[in-house]
C-alpha cells in the first residue's frame, strides 16, 4: 500500500536521509529503528508532506504523493503523530477529537447557523465515534478536560485516538513509547497490535529502541546515519552482522 | 544602583531634552507676511526641564518601579478561585447579555437625542469589534488594515444609492457581502503570510483602499465623498419630515404624531442594536461549530492541524472573510448613520482603535469586547477637554494594560463542546 523508492532528503550539507526504500502492505505492521538522529523523524517528515524529499519516490496505493502539502496526505489516509506530542491543550479532550473529524462533518457555515438535520447527524456521529475511542484508549472518564491537563501516557494515548478518528488507512507512530513506563509501553503495544487486527490498519512504527518493537513488528526496517542498513522480519534484522555492529558500537 | 544606570537615565533626559524643545519650545509666528520663529517661554521651559528630570528618575529607578507594579495587586477578581464549571459560567454569561440588551432596547426612550446618537455609534464599533474579534481573537491573524473592509461596506451603500437608487435595506447584505468578497479576494494570497509579515501587507491594504477612495475621484467622489446616503425605512416610512422617495409614507403621518428627528435617531440606534446583537450570537454559534474549532485547533498548533486534513489556507480565509463580511454590515449602518460618507473615516487610526477594543477587551471574549467598545468610545466623549491627549491616554492605557493583565479585561474562554455522559 505504502512504497518508497530511494528517499532522501539533503539539508543544506547534510544528507539526513539517504536513498531509503521501504515498503507496507496491508494489514501490516512495519518498523523503522536506528539510533538518535538516524535520520528516523525526517523520514516520517516526508512521507507525511512536511518536507519535500530531495529526491526519490513515495507511493501510496499506487499514487505518487511526495511533495503533496500535509493536509491532502492526511486526507488520503496517512496520519502520523509526533515524537514530542503535539495536542490542542486548550481545548477539552473530546474537542481534539472532533477537530480530527473535521473534514467528516458538515461544514456548511449556514448548515451549522440553522442546524439542519444534516448537520446535527453528522455532529452527533463524530461525537459518537470520539466518545467510541475515548473508550478504546481509556480516557472516557476524562472527556471534558482540558487536553494540556492530562498525564503524559495519557496524552499519547490521545493523540493516537484522535489519529484514528479520522479513519487512517496508515498510521505513522513517531517514537509513541518515548517516555512511557514498561507497563504502559506493554499496553501500547497491545492497543497497536489491536489497531491492525480489530481496525485493518497498517502501522509504521519508529522506534530507537529496538527492544520495544521486536515483539509486534511484521518487518523491520534499519537506517543509520540516513542510510539503510538491513531490513527483513525481526529475526534476520537481529542476526544482521551490521546491525549488531551499528548497535553494539552505539551502546 | 549600578553606573551604567546613571548613565542609561542621564542619555534618556538629554534625549527627551533635545526632543521636546523644538517640538514644544519653538512656536511659527506670523511677522506681518513672513513666519518668523519663537523661542519658548520660559515656563514651557520649566516643564521641558521638568519632565526631562522626571524622565531622569524614571529611568534611574526603573527596575524597581517595574518591578513593583508588577507586584501590584491584580485586577482579577477571580484569582485564586476555582474557575466557574462551564455550564455555570455559560449561563451567568447569557443573563448578563440579555440584561444588557433589554436595557438597551428601551434606554433610548428616556435619554438625549445626543446620546443615543453617540450609542449607535458604539454599536457600530461593537460590530467591527466582534468582526475583528474573529480574525485576530479566534483565528490569531492579526490584520492591521480591517478598516478596508469597512470602507468596502459603507461605500457599497454610498455608491450603489448614488448610482442605483438602492434603499438600505438592500444594501445592507450586499454591503456585507462584497466586504466578504474583498476579504475572500484579498485574503487568498495574503494568508500564506505570518505574524508580522500578515500585519503589514494587511496595513498597506487598508492603506491602499483608503488612496483608492481618495483619488478615484470620478466615481467615489474623492476626499469630498459621497453625500445624500438614504435613511432606512421602516416598511415603506420614511423618518424625515417631507417624504422623498416615491411610494413611500412617512412615519409621524402613519402614527398621527408630530414629527420629532428623534424618531430617526431612535430608529437607527435600534437597527444597530439589532444587527449587533445578531452579529454576537452569529458569531457565538460559529464559535461552537466545526469551523470555530477548526480556528483554535490551528491557533493552537498548527502543525498538528494540518497533519489532520485541515487546510490552514481554507481555515484562516473563512476567519478573513467572515471577519470582512461584518466589517462590512458595520460600514453600511455607518454610511446610512451619517448620510455622508469620506475617506476621511475610513484611516489607520480607525484600524487601531476597533483592534485596541480587541485587545483589551480580551481577544476572543464577546463580553469584554462589547464592554471595551463602550469605554473606548464614551471615554474620549466624556472627557472632551482632554480630547487633544486622547491618543496619550490610549496608549497609557495599553500600556498599562499589558503590564497588569495582558489577557484583557475578560479573557476568552471558549464554550467546549461536552460529552454527555451515555446511560
Ligand atoms: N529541518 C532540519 N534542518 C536541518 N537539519 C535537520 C532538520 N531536521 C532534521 N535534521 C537533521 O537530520 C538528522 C536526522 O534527524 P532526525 O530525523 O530527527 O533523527 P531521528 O528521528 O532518527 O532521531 C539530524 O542530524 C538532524 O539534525
Ligand atoms: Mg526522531
Amino acid at each position: 500500500m505504502l512504497d518508497v523508492q530511494n528517499l532522501s532528503m539533503r539539508f543544506g550539507g547534510l544528507l539526513a536521509v539517504d536513498q531509503v526504500s521501504l515498503d507496507i502492505q496491508e494489514h501490516e505492521i512495519v518498523s523503522v529503528i536506528g539510533p538518535n538522529g538516524a535520520g528516523k523523524t525526517t523520514v516520517f517528515n516526508c512521507l507525511s508532506g512536511f518536507y519535500k524529499p530531495t529526491g526519490g519516490k513515495i507511493l501510496f496505493e499506487g499514487r505518487e504523493v511526495q511533495g503533496k502539502p500535509d493536509y491532502k496526505i492526511s486526507r488520503l489516509g496517512m496520519v502520523r503523530t509526533f515524537q514530542h506530542v503535539r495536542l490542542f491543550n486548550q481545548m477539552s479532550v473530546v474537542e481534539n477529537l472532533l477537530v480530527a473529524q473535521h473534514r467528516h462533518l458538515n461544514t456548511n457555515l449556514l448548515a451549522g447557523l440553522i442546524k439542519t438535520p444534516n448537520y446535527r447527524e453528522r455532529e452527533k456521529k463524530s461525537l459518537d465515534r470520539a466518545a467510541y475511542w475515548l473508550d478504546r484508549v481509556g480516557l472516557l472518564e476524562l472527556a471534558n478536560r482540558d487536553a494540556g491537563n492530562l498525564a503524559y501516557g495519557q496524552q499519547r494515548r490521545l493523540e493516537i485516538a484522535r489519529c484514528m478518528v479520522t479513519e487512517p488507512k496508515l498510521l505513522m507512530l513517531d517514537e509513541p513509547a518515548a517516555g512511557l513506563n514498561p507497563a504502559e509501553t506493554k499496553e501500547l503495544n497491545q492497543l497497536i497490535v489491536s489497531l491492525k487486527e480489530d481496525y485493518n490498519v497498517s502501522v509504521l512504527l519508529i522506534e530507537h529502541d529496538m527492544s520495544l518493537v521486536m515483539d509486534i513488528s511484521d518487518r523491520i526496517t534499519v537506517i543509520n546515519q540516513g542510510r539503510p542498513l538491513a531490513s527483513g522480519t525481526p529475526s534476520e534484522v537481529r542476526q544482521n552482522d551490521d546491525v549488531i555492529k551499528a548497535y553494539l558500537g552505539e551502546a | 544602583m549600578a553606573a551604567h544606570n546613571v548613565k542609561h537615565a542621564l542619555f534618556c533626559a538629554v534625549v527627551t531634552l533635545v526632543v521636546a524643545y523644538p517640538i514644544l519650545g519653538l512656536n511659527l509666528v506670523a511677522q506681518g507676511t513672513r513666519v518668523g520663529l519663537e523661542g519658548a517661554d520660559a515656563s514651557t521651559i520649566i516643564i521641558i526641564f521638568l519632565a526631562s528630570v522626571a524622565v531622569f528618575a524614571f529611568q534611574l529607578y526603573r527596575d524597581t518601579i517595574m518591578a513593583s507594579l508588577s507586584k501590584a495587586p491584580r485586577l482579577n477578581p477571580l484569582a485564586g478561585r476555582e474557575p466557574m464549571p462551564q455550564a455555570r459560567r455559560v449561563k451567568l454569561e447569557s443573563w448578563v447579555l440579555t440584561g444588557i440588551i433589554v436595557l438597551a432596547l428601551f434606554w433610548p426612550f428616556f435619554v438625549s437625542r445626543g446620546s443615543v446618537d453617540l450609542a449607535t455609534l458604539v454599536l457600530i464599533y461593537v460590530m467591527l469589534a466582534l468582526g475583528l474579534n474573529v480574525v485576530v481573537g479566534l483565528a490569531g491573524l492579526l490584520d492591521l488594515g480591517y478598516v478596508a473592509f469597512y470602507a468596502v461596506g459603507a461605500y457599497t451603500f454610498a455608491l450603489l444609492s448614488q448610482y442605483m437608487g438602492i434603499s438600505f435595506w438592500m444594501a445592507l447584505p450586499l454591503g456585507a457581502l462584497f466586504a466578504a468578497l474583498f476579504g475572500l479576494v484579498l485574503g487568498f494570497p495574503v494568508l500564506r503570510l505570518r505574524g508580522d509579515y500578515l500585519a503589514i501587507v494587511t496595513l498597506g491594504f487598508g492603506e491602499i483602499i483608503r488612496i483608492l477612495l481618495n483619488n478615484w475621484t470620478a466615481v467615489t467622489g474623492g476626499p469630498n465623498g459621497i453625500g445624500g446616503i438614504p435613511e432606512p425605512t421602516l416598511f415603506g416610512m420614511e423618518f424625515g419630515r417631507r417624504v422623498k422617495e416615491e411610494g413611500n409614507t412617512s412615519f409621524h403621518d402613519t402614527f398621527g404624531i408630530a414629527y420629532s428627528g428623534e424618531h430617526k435617531v431612535i430608529f437607527l440606534y435600534l437597527i444597530a442594536l439589532v444587527l449587533a446583537v445578531i452579529t454576537a450570537l452569529v458569531i457565538r454559534r460559529l464559535m461552537r461549530m466545526p469551523v470555530g474549532r477548526a480556528w483554535e485547533a490551528l491557533r493552537e498548533d498548527e502543525i498538528a492541524a494540518r497533519s489532520l486534513g485541515l487546510s490552514r489556507t481554507a481555515v484562516k480565509l473563512s476567519a478573513f472573510t467572515i471577519g470582512a463580511f461584518f466589517a462590512g454590515f458595520a460600514g453600511t449602518v455607518f454610511a446610512s448613520k451619517q448620510g455622508f460618507i469620506s475617506p476621511e473615516s475610513f484611516v489607520f487610526l480607525e484600524s487601531a482603535i476597533i483592534l485596541a477594543i480587541v485587545v483589551l477587551g480580551g481577544m476572543g471574549s464577546q463580553l469584554g469586547v462589547i464592554l471595551a467598545a463602550i469605554a473606548v468610545t464614551i471615554l474620549p466623549e466624556l472627557a472632551r477637554e482632554f480630547s487633544d491627549y486622547r491618543m496619550l491616554v490610549f496608549g497609557a492605557a495599553m500600556v498599562l494594560m499589558m503590564v497588569w493583565r495582558p489577557q484583557g479585561l475578560m479573557p476568552m474562554r471558549r464554550t467546549h463542546i461536552e460529552l454527555k455522559r451515555q446511560e
